[in-house]
């Protein structure tokens, strides 16, 4: 479906992107994550041919987003992260204006979109929030007969219960087949949704697989309750931040390692074991880590 | 009231430039007309005439005033610039209140203030004591002006002090106007409404029933007399006016909700009208309520041109300098003075044109394109839609100005054919006003930063026009605007190779627009 390896945009001086490399299969909920300015909507842009590329092999659905951008964007629907609307048209009017712009409209999922976003498609564009901005655009991709949505943080503005509709729409979406881009920054709505995630910093792709695959290049953090106190665990491979109090223990461990600190807490005798699986901020941090100490540097959006 | 002053310097800090540009501008139009008056008649029995041919001149009344000490330096500023001067402050006076209130409400920007320690009424103060100021500061400036340039100080300061209470006036109608709706354009439409009714109240009553002007703001301005015996007392009509509606504005606004106003917000389509589905469907819907506006507007400036008829010789007086100035060419008079006024005309519409052309940046800049790129609509279409609506729409204004030119002149001086001439004059324009709006599109494509050039393409062309001959610029420069290269009808025959030659401008300026903007990146 989306094909891109070593892209480089830059904006005068600025390297937004620099190498970026991504892949998204046929079927597959693909997230996109990064931080403010890691060039996710850059890259967004030039795969809808609104931005030229500067050098790399950009391929969307075969096809070349520049050159074909009209005929290809008959098979996707895009929402922004900022959704602006014409102050004078009403949401219903968006909603019909792109979905007949890409080729047509769902009658019967429009209406169904509407009743659950709970949306008054008669206000105008001037008067919605920006929360409902957003749910207009989200209903006139979703009502669109398309084969890919491309969504830039869709559910900035939307409330909790507005963000669990979302994820059924695109649960459905995915369903019958579909594909999603989904760049977010939002950790838990991109484990909650995708099959697979793409990391990007700086305008480059750090990291990329399944969430399994990714969980494995992390540490599981496990503590137990032991019945005497251990022995040699410091000594173990892969074995992290180990801290012994009496016979309570705490420690890091790569999740490749597991097998033989499970071994080793056995012989000590376990009374209680809690470990928790490494979450996508984990790893998220473990990228960005450092920008926390300053050192990180911004690409531009 | 907690909290008004420091509002209130904020406010100032916002409209640093509304006080100079408005109190300059302002005060330019009423000097600049004792200007004008004195360099065009070289001796008073010329003047005379001139006067006696204005005060006979129901069309002039109904656009100016009631004609009063018309042979009279300060009796022409005060007749020529007082409705208009009018018009001005209530606009000034109602963008500096809206922005300020009911702007600020619909955008929530508000609801942050009222959350901090300031009192309910300090926002809405502050923006009243803002237009209040303005108003003095234009007031004072236009007194101060008139003084300067030698009129009589007394009916100087009365002409400039019935300015500053008429704005002040209008300062009460914006307050209310902002109470009664939801959206910040439908306020300005109330508040511009009360302008325009009360200028065409004061049209009606000057020219036939006196009772009428004395139900507008205006007519009470005018009615102070400056210059022609002048008396205060009209003017404590116009500040007991503000007084009551600024009051009134005050108990609206404590009886209604926050964001709320109090005609309800009126609900609009829910689907898309048939035509509302391709990129010049989209274009038109976006454009047509300016399209209406520039429209009605040119079709009232035609008809307000026209009503001089034939007594240009008169208007104009002998002097070179005012030949110079307003007439084009060397031929008959009437035929030069058409002329100028057949290309201003015509350059008001490139104010269209050139606006519509820009109007794709516009949409651009407010981030409005991407999700419209984003699908199956190419950019060339969604271009070429905004293109159609420009060209249609700058056709349509110049045939209405033309018609409006050619109908009143036909009513002043019953030469029925001039409806059609003049009408297919100013169609003849066309293309030096698209050769302005093709220069405007390209700058979009290529340049999108720098689109403030199209507007100073088409000052220059003005520039070239009025002061061309009198500043006797050199030929290359005066050649740069478009319209130096049409032939001066009707001082001059029709040519088509100018005509042709500009189309061809015009069309190749767009074209590569397009182009440019096919190539560039979209933000």
């Amino acid at each position: 479906m989306i094909d891109i390896a070593g892209l480089v945009k830059t904006f005068g001086s600025v390297r937004a992107l620099d190498g970026l490399d991504l892949g998204v299969a046929q079927g597959e909920v693909h997230g996109f994550l990064g931080p403010n300015g890691a060039g996710k909507s850059t890259t967004i842009r030039v795969l809808l041919g609104l931005l030229r590329k500067d050098e790399g092999e950009v391929r969307l659905f075969g096809g070349d987003p520049w050159r074909d951008a009209a005929r290809l964007h008959g098979r996707l629907a895009y929402v922004p992260g900022d959704v602006n609307l014409w102050p004078n048209l009403t949401g219903g009017e968006v909603i019909d204006l792109l979905g007949r712009l890409r080729g047509g409209l769902d009658e019967r999922r429009r209406a169904d979109l509407l009743q659950r976003f709970d949306l008054d498609p008669t206000k105008k564009g001037r008067s919605y929030s920006k929360g409902n901005r957003q749910k207009v655009a989200l209903i006139a991709a979703l009502a669109s007969d398309v084969d890919l949505l491309v969504l830039d943080e869709p559910t900035s503005g939307l409330d909790p219960l507005m963000e669990s509709v979302f994820r059924e729409c695109i649960d459905e979406f995915r369903s019958e087949g579909h594909t999603v881009l989904l760049s977010s920054h939002i950790l838990a709505e991109v484990e909650r949704l995708c099959d697979r995630v793409s990391i990007i910093r700086s305008g480059a792709c750090v990291e990329s697989g399944t969430l399994a695959e990714l969980r494995h290049l992390t540490r599981t953090s496990v503590t137990a309750d032991l019945a005497s106190a251990p022995v040699g665990l410091d000594a173990l491979p892969g074995v992290h931040d180990v801290e012994i109090d009496n016979h309570r223990v705490h420690l890091e461990v790569d999740t490749t390692a597991l097998d033989a600190v499970l071994d080793a807490l056995q012989v000590a005798g376990v009374r209680s074991l809690t470990s928790q699986p490494p979450t996508l901020e984990d790893l998220f941090l473990r990228h960005y880590g450092d920008r926390i100490d300053g050192t990180g540097e911004d690409g531009g959006r | 009231m907690t909290g008004t002053l420091v509002l209130l310097r904020a406010f100032l800090r916002r409209d640093r430039w509304m006080y100079l540009w408005w109190p300059v501008g302002i005060a330019i139009l009423y000097v600049s007309q004792g200007w004008s008056v004195d360099g065009l008649y070289a001796t008073q029995a010329e003047f005379d005439k001139a006067a006696a041919g204005m005060e006979n001149n129901a069309a002039l009344i109904a656009m100016a005033g009631p004609a009063r000490a018309l042979n009279t330096t300060g009796g022409q500023v005060t007749w020529q610039s007082a409705a208009f001067g009018a018009i001005l402050v209530g606009l000034m006076s109602m963008f500096i209140v809206g922005r300020h209130t009911r702007a600020e409400e619909e955008t929530g920007r508000d609801e942050l203030l009222r959350a901090a320690p300031v009192g309910r009424h300090a926002a809405m103060t502050a923006a009243v004591l803002d237009a209040v100021l303005a108003n003095l500061v234009v007031g004072a400036l236009t007194g101060a002006s008139l003084v300067a340039y030698g009129l009589a100080p007394a009916d100087s300061i009365g002409l400039a002090a019935g300015l500053t209470l008429c704005g002040w006036f209008f300062t009460g109608t914006a307050v209310v106007a902002a109470q009664l709706t939801t959206s910040t354009r439908a306020a300005y439409g109330i508040a511009g409404a009360v302008i325009g009714l009360s200028y065409a109240l004061r049209a009606l009553g000057d020219i036939s029933a006196p009772a009428l002007s004395w139900m507008s703001p205006i007519g009470w301005y005018q009615a102070m007399h400056a210059f022609s015996g002048l008396r205060w007392w009209p003017g404590l009509l116009l500040l007991a006016g503000a007084g009551v509606t600024v009051a009134v504005g005050y108990a609206v606004f404590d009886r209604r909700d926050f964001g709320s106003g109090v005609l309800p917000a009126r609900p609009g389509p829910a689907r898309a009208s048939r035509s509302l589905g391709t990129g010049l469907g989209l274009a038109w819907r976006l454009q047509r309520a300016a399209l209406a506006g520039w429209a009605v507007g040119l079709l009232l400036g035609g008809l307000g041109f026209g009503t001089m008829g034939d007594d240009v010789g008169d208007l104009v007086g002998d002097s070179q300098t005012s030949r110079d100035l307003v007439l084009q060419g060397g031929g008959d008079i009437v035929d030069g003075f058409y002329a100028t006024l057949i290309l201003m005309l015509a350059m008001l519409a490139a104010g269209f044109a050139i606006s519509s052309a820009l109007r794709p940046h516009g949409e651009e800049d407010a981030g409005r394109v991407e999700v419209l790129l984003a699908t199956a609509l190419p950019r060339s279409a969604w271009l070429a839609g905004h293109d159609a609506v420009t060209v249609a729409g700058t056709l349509m204004v110049l045939v209405l100005a033309g018609a409006g030119l050619g109908t009143s002149y036909a009513l002043v001086t019953g030469d029925g054919s001039a409806v059609a001439r003049m009408t297919v004059e100013l169609l003849m324009t066309a293309p030096a006003v698209l050769v302005l709006a093709g220069f405007a599109r390209l700058l979009h494509g290529l340049l999108p930063r720098a689109t403030l050039l199209a507007w100073l393409a088409l000052l220059l062309s003005y520039v070239v026009l009025i002061f061309g001959e009198l500043l006797d610029l050199p030929q290359w420069f005066q050649d740069l605007s478009p319209f130096e290269h049409l032939a001066l009808v009707p001082v001059e025959d029709f040519r088509w190779t100018p005509f042709l030659g500009l189309a061809a401008v015009a069309a190749a300026l767009s074209v590569a627009g397009q182009i440019a903007f096919r190539r560039r990146d979209v933000h």
